[in-house]
């Protein structure tokens, strides 16, 4: 189970243009759900993210994981337990190295890196099985830098390689905003059956509301730091785009948008 | 045939050093002036060793423990002080310049008489009279061949696969659960050990250290890396590393035809950057521009 507890967040402390992003907020997210969060630029949502990472710093408050207090934890601490795929795809994957030491590389975390050897040989046909499910023939090309794939693949490639090893959290940051609509389908599909089968808990930031509704099974609208919706189980499918959007609409006119 | 030995001697000392600057600059991307400071410090190391008659093969280790631990203080000034990268090299070489000094007890010190790892009653031995023109080139053949293989097995491993990505992604490293700073003080631990070893290796065959020595350490060996990996760019990482050596090897010999059409030996450092300026200006990729030709 995740918890943010009474977290307050300034940016620009001190300054005139000191903004309040978060004052005291909380949010919960239970073992088995998988998340969606919606709302407008700078409502909060990826702070969110990175506030849970430990990409950034809280002012006050505290991150919990399973009971345990990790606010203080560095971030690279925290992403043992934590897979996260980026909006951009090159954030995930190592272009100058191929697609089987990437798999190699992503198969190790967790493990100490030390002096083995670093592609084990007969894990490259289990990594075939791996790739095949996607469809995108990357099985064939295990030995082609994963610079030279496209975005969309690379995306697939990062998505599998942050759910190759058991954690607590899955974190998906607008990771298909940066893809065509049909790559971004494909790589929205792959990413639900990933979660099922691997019966995930994640959180997913995304501004296309038709995932935020089919997907996932809780829906969370963030506004100006605060959650204004919070949908589960059966509200949250008895929902469609429509009542997201009319919510949506509200908020922005509020904001004289 | 002199003039090829020289080239091809000196031309492989300076690869086992292109080889660490391989690896900050392009690995690590990191632009590490340490290593104006940890070349000369082998050859101080090596020549303060020497002349007090330590057993020359016994240099070799011990310079590039040093160097690595020069590294590692200019990788943690950079990662814990947040110094920037630029900035650390050159504090680290600044600094030492007086080690180095201290190290060697002057500025110059001969070890003219002293058995090295070139001229040892075991060398002497081993390798025939026929060959003893070849002497030196063969033991510095041997010895930088050892660091590019030990070099191309570290990078196989699942640590030197982590230094890899680090200059490639550094968000990857931290999405892997490693802390990325550490990953680069190893890099830059390894790198200024080859660098070390170098000037040890430099010291012996010239038979002397100089507090000079060290200044444009880092050019050469960016010239070499970048000859290195422009003239074989369609090969795959691990015989990046052969690139380099050969890349240091033709960079020397360069410098050796300019001096040969009349510069002088006091002209070297200024050859040194013109010739870096050259090579930095054709190696760059240019995008080519294409001509479109329209019907009217």
């Amino acid at each position: 189970m995740l918890e943010l507890r009474e977290i307050y967040k300034y940016y620009n402390p001190g300054t005139v243009n000191e903004m309040c992003l978060f004052h005291d907020f909380n949010f919960q997210v239970e073992e088995g759900e998988f998340v969606s969060v919606v709302g407008s630029n700078g409502s909060g949502k990826t702070s969110m993210l990175n506030i849970i990472c430990g990409s950034i710093d809280v002012d006050e408050g505290a991150v919990l994981i399973n009971g345990q207090n990790i606010t203080n934890m560095p971030e690279h601490k925290r992403m043992q337990r934590i897979g996260r795929v980026f909006q951009n795809p090159a954030m995930g994957t190592c272009p100058s190295m191929t697609i089987l030491e990437n798999m190699a590389l992503a198969e190790n975390k967790g493990k100490s890196y030390n002096l083995g050897r670093g592609v084990n040989r007969k894990r490259e046909e289990a990594y075939r099985e791996m790739l095949r499910p996607l469809n995108l023939g990357l099985e064939d090309k295990m030995h082609v830098k994963v610079g030279s794939l496209s975005g969309g693949q690379r995306q697939a490639m990062s998505l599998l390689m942050s759910t190759m090893t058991p954690m607590d959290f899955l974190i998906l940051d607008e990771h298909t905003a940066a893809l065509d609509p049909k790559t971004a389908e494909i790589n929205m599909q792959l990413t639900d059956q990933v979660v099922k089968e691997k019966k995930l808990t994640s959180i997913m930031v995304t501004h296309n509301l038709r995932y935020a509704i089919e997907y996932g099974n809780r829906l969370v609208m963030m506004h100006q730091g605060k959650i204004i919706l919070d949908k589960k189980g059966e509200d949250k499918k008895n929902m469609d785009v429509e009542d997201v959007l009319n919510l949506f609409n509200e908020i922005s006119i509020e904001c004289g948008n | 045939m002199t003039l090829l030995i020289s080239v091809l001697e000196q031309g492989l000392i300076y690869a086992i050093m292109a080889l660490g600057i391989y690896i900050t600059y392009k690995i690590l991307d990191f632009p590490d002036l340490t290593v104006d400071g940890s070349f000369p410090m082998g050859a101080a190391i090596a020549a303060a060793l020497i002349s007090r008659d330590v057993n020359p093969l016994v240099t070799l280790p011990i310079c590039f423990l040093a160097g690595a631990l020069v590294g590692i203080l200019t990788g943690l000034i950079h990662v814990k002080l947040k110094v920037r990268d630029l900035l650390s090299g050159i504090i680290m070489m600044t600094a030492l310049y007086t080690v180095n000094l201290r190290i060697a007890g002057r500025a110059n010190l001969p070890i003219y008489n002293k058995s090295t790892i070139f001229q040892n009653s075991f060398v002497d031995k081993v390798i025939p009279e026929s060959l003893s023109s070849f002497q030196v080139v063969l033991i510095v053949l041997v010895i930088a061949l050892i660091s590019k293989y030990i070099l191309d097995w570290y990078l196989r491993t699942k640590s030197g696969m982590l230094l890899r990505a680090v200059g490639d992604n550094d968000r990857i490293i931290t999405s892997l659960g490693v802390d990325k700073g550490k990953v680069k003080v190893v890099g830059l631990s390894i790198a200024n050990g080859l660098v070390a070893l170098s000037g040890c290796v430099f010291a012996q065959q010239q038979r002397y250290f100089d507090i000079s020595m060290g200044t444009g350490t880092m050019v050469i060996g960016l010239a070499s890396v970048i000859i290195g990996t422009s003239l074989f760019k369609k090969i795959t990482v691990f015989r990046v590393t052969s690139s380099v050596v050969i890349g240091s090897v033709i960079y020397k010999g360069c410098v050796a035809i300019a001096i040969r059409f009349g510069f002088e030996s006091t002209d070297l450092k200024f050859i040194t950057a013109a010739l870096f300026l050259l090579i930095l200006v054709l190696g760059m990729e240019r995008n080519r521009k294409v001509k479109v030709k329209v019907d009217a």
